[in-house]
């Protein structure tokens, strides 16, 4: 094992040096570096002292090494020898590259992990209900998020979604007719994606309608777009729904302790909410994390001492939902500190932002950056979300009708097991594993991809640096950002190989 | 994969469409009969090369191409008296074109010319891309795989060079390459176009070949190619003969796909000014142009949005047509047409082909 990751270390830096010496050429040979100044007054001192900066008196290719061998010193730790070089206008590559590079990861990140999640839900329901209209409608998503271009997703996001949602906020009124053409248009599709009978489906569409029209209305009334809260009911009404959700998928509802042990949990969680609220207020990221751990561990072990049949799942089930009401007393919290951040001098009542990653000038307590922190990566990752959830959806749902054909999994429904058990135990856990390395080689490109949805948003991560840098004809940001997702898409892909063979124990590496 | 195969049962069912026709009367088909047959019963794919045909046939008729005049009467850059502040004269009842179908810039511009220049020129761009890329990616991985050896180790080894470089940055240099390489030899703007489409495809290619490598060295070592092989074949006939045939499946089936993400890569740079130039009219350009406008004439937005998405769209059902045509093994399952084959075929009914019934198993549908 040791000498495989060894292996395939050495050629990943062979294969970085190959492509890192090709963009470097591409990036000097892509035009000239100097015509922003040929009309400039100044050229006479300008182009002498770029060329000087910039080296271009050497040919690209000694210029390389110049650049490799900055880019050598950051192997030396603690050397503080890291040079990657000086963009067009002076400023170290490094010290740019820091600051874009948390901005992209964070947002890849967020991005990632709900395409994931979303994705491989889609994808799995669509497959357990194969050639429904739900199954229909899923695919003809799956394949318009396939062919958006993700500009002009961008674009529509800003102009319409983020703009026309910040002129609803100043004024949140709608005639009872639209809630009730909403509510229809809801119920119906309610109707279309749900399965069964027709006695069923037209239940399923009339209860659509009912809840949508409750939850507009309730939003409506309260002035809940303004002035959001979940309070103690709402995150009673929520915790338990979660808790019933993680039973019936994690346990079976006939298993009652599991399910006793998470009501059990939400209903300590509503008995700390009052407790914690001034530990919140005066804490920080790490109060957070600490209070979701807390939360999980007490889940657990509510679910643990719950007993039953079967301890681990009880504690399970309850731990997961103890980790979501955490979630929801945190909210709970960012949503107190809501009016105070759309009221303050820097917002004028427009939250939704649609440049940059933060307000400029914009200073708060944690609450409040934070919030400034959503409202600027919400239409970006909800963009990049879109994009990138239709091949995790297709390969997820494929995936899933070749496991449900599998002899094993009509040997435990042979056996008696119950469809819950079938396809969470059987058939989820096994279609995961082709998925597992789909999603790390899909990071490196998705963070390539990324640089077009933030120069949408001129989000100041690596995208626009790049854009930026290649425009400009620069090419130590360009190697910069090429170096970043390089590494990243080398790292993924080891972490790939292995991972499969740890999952799939029919895959051995070569030793 | 599409291999020579024995003879598919559940296939066998399917191809007993009339009734009190024996079973034993049905004649075999070919690889490329079946493949059609599937293919055109897919209904999203069919009606996606309809509108597909119906976008190519509006860009090239409509403006002309090259020197050849179309019937549009105005030009992508003639710009003109700004009519009822360019809102579009397209009617649906009664159905009527009007002046401006889609709406005039702020220039006065018919942006209905400009979109049938942008989707021809979009459209061009893709179809070098899937030529350049199909024929490299072949080649690299064909050679690979069938020669094996130090063949594949270096051609192998410039796949993962490329393939480690985002595709987008690499796309990103290579039309900001064309365009100074387009200027500094003063060509027409149009050569822009087509340096972008082969630049882009000389890009695009490496995920093609692994998978046409893995088809070859998978392939090489069946028994037909060891017969042909014993029977004294070159291995150019070995190749063209017996290899390539039967990888023509996955490599249609994936340079669909890379054409479709091709359209979009081209819009992107476009948009991004790292792609066609002015004068010419690029979809994403458009975009580009008019999204400021955005507030005040939101059909400058929407019409060239909506002629990417649909290009990209059916090509994207035509490709998933494709595969589920050359791929029977994820064929669609229809119960329907297999309950009606069913009633008329039961000396037929072999236990594999009773698996596939819906009564027997549900999801036995791969």
């Amino acid at each position: 094992m040791t000498s495989y990751i060894l292996r395939r270390l050495i050629t990943a830096v062979l294969i970085l040096l190959g492509a890192s010496f090709i963009v470097y050429l591409m990036t000097a040979a892509s035009g000239d570096p100097l015509w922003d100044l040929y009309g400039n007054p100044n050229a006479q001192q300008l182009i002498p002292a770029r060329v000087e900066a910039l080296n271009l008196d050497t040919p690209p290719v000694l210029r390389y090494f110049t650049w490799l061998g900055g880019a050598a010193g950051c192997l030396v730790p603690f050397a503080d020898t890291c040079s990657l070089g000086v963009s067009r206008d002076g400023q170290q590559v490094t010290e740019l590259l820091g600051f874009a590079m948390t901005q992209t990861i964070m947002l890849v990140t967020v991005g990632t992990i709900l395409a994931i999640v979303v994705g491989i839900t889609l994808g799995i329901v669509s497959a357990l209900r194969q050639y429904s209209g739900l199954d229909y409608g899923i695919t003809f998503f799956t394949f318009l998020c396939f062919s958006l271009p993700s500009f002009w997703l961008a674009v529509l996001l800003k102009e319409v979604v983020a703009i026309q949602f910040n002129d609803f906020l100043q004024k949140p009124v709608l005639s009872m007719a639209t809630i009730v053409v909403m509510s229809l248009v809801a119920g119906v599709i309610w109707f279309l994606v749900s399965f069964g009978q027709m006695k069923t489906r037209l239940l399923m569409g009339a209860l659509g309608f009912v809840v949508t029209f409750g939850i507009i209305y309730f939003v409506l009334a309260t002035d809940w777009l303004n002035h959001p809260f979940l309070g103690i009911p709402l995150i009673a009404l929520t915790g338990i729904l979660v808790a019933v959700i993680a039973t019936i998928l994690m346990a079976g509802l006939r298993n009652r302790r599991a399910l006793y042990a998470a009501l059990g949990t939400v209903v300590v969680g509503l008995a700390v909410y009052f407790l914690v609220q001034d530990m919140l207020s005066n804490g920080g990221f790490l109060t957070i994390l600490v209070f979701t751990v807390v939360m999980t561990a007490a889940g657990a072990a509510i679910g643990y001492l719950a007993g039953g049949y079967d301890r681990g799942q009880g504690a399970r089930v309850a731990g997961v939902t103890g980790f979501f009401v955490a979630l929801l007393i945190i909210l709970d919290r960012f949503m107190q500190s809501w009016p105070e951040y759309v009221n303050s001098s820097h917002i004028h009542g427009r939250p939704i932002a649609t440049a940059n990653s933060g307000t400029p000038g914009f200073t708060g307590d944690f609450w409040a950056t934070g919030l400034d922190r959503f409202t600027h990566l919400l239409l970006p990752t909800i963009c990049l979300t879109l994009l990138a959830l239709a091949s995790y959806s297709r390969y997820s749902r494929a995936s899933m009708l070749e496991i449900m054909g599998q002899d094993y999994v009509r040997t435990a429904r042979a056996k008696g097991l119950s469809e819950r058990t079938v396809v969470m135990r059987h058939a989820f856990r096994n279609a995961l594993i082709p998925l597992a390395t789909l999603v790390a080689y899909d990071i490196g490109g998705l963070i390539g991809g990324a640089i077009i949805t933030e120069s949408v948003f001129a989000f100041t991560g690596m995208g626009q640096l790049f854009v930026q840098a290649v425009r400009n004809v620069d090419p130590n940001p360009v190697m910069g950002v090429f170096l970043v997702t390089g590494i990243v898409a080398m790292v993924f892909n080891l972490i790939a190989d292995l991972v499969y063979s740890v999952l799939d124990p029919r895959v051995r590496v070569k030793a | 994969m599409s291999q020579p195969q024995p003879i598919d049962v559940p296939e066998t069912v399917e191809q007993v469409p009339e009734q009190g026709q024996k079973p034993q009367d049905v004649r075999g088909k070919s690889q490329g009969q079946l493949v059609r047959q599937r293919f055109f019963g897919n209904t999203g794919a069919v009606v996606s090369v309809v509108v597909l045909l119906f976008i190519v046939v509006l860009s090239v008729t409509s403006i002309g191409i090259g020197p050849i005049p179309g019937w549009w009467k105005w030009s992508p850059d003639a710009t003109g008296t700004v009519m009822n502040s360019g809102r579009p004269t397209l009617s649906l009842l009664p159905p009527s074109l009007g002046e401006h179908p889609f709406g005039q810039d702020n220039l006065g511009r018919d942006l209905f010319a400009m979109c049938m220049q942008g989707t021809q020129y979009s459209l061009i761009v893709m179809i070098v891309v899937g030529l350049i890329a199909g024929i490299v990616g072949t080649v690299v991985g064909g050679l690979a795989g069938y020669f094996r050896g130090w063949t594949e180790a270096v051609l192998m080894r410039l796949t993962d060079v490329i393939i480690i470089i985002p595709l987008v940055i690499l796309a990103a240099l290579l039309g900001r390459l064309a365009i100074s390489w387009v200027r500094s030899h003063g060509l027409p703007t149009f050569a822009t176009v087509l340096a972008l489409g082969v630049l882009i495809g000389l890009a695009s290619w490496p995920p093609l070949a692994r998978l046409v490598r893995g088809e070859f060295l998978t392939l090489r070592e069946r028994e037909f190619v060891d017969a042909a092989r014993l029977a004294g074949a070159s291995s150019g006939r070995i190749i063209f003969k017996h290899i390539l045939p039967n990888t023509v499946g996955v490599i249609t089936v994936n340079i669909t796909l890379l054409m479709s993400s091709a359209i979009l890569l081209e819009t992107s740079l476009s948009y991004l000014g790292l792609g066609i130039q002015a004068p010419d009219w690029s979809l994403g350009r458009l975009i580009n142009e008019n999204q400021t406008a955005f507030a005040t004439r939101p059909w400058l937005f929407w019409w060239p949005g909506v002629f990417i998405v649909a290009i990209a769209l059916s090509i994207n059902f035509i490709g998933d047509g494709l595969r589920d045509a050359f791929d029977p093994r994820q064929r669609k399952f229809n119960p329907k047409r297999a309950r009606e084959a069913g009633s008329g075929t039961d000396t037929l009914r072999t236990p594999l082909a009773d698996a596939a019934q819906p009564g027997a198993a549900g999801q036995a549908t791969r």
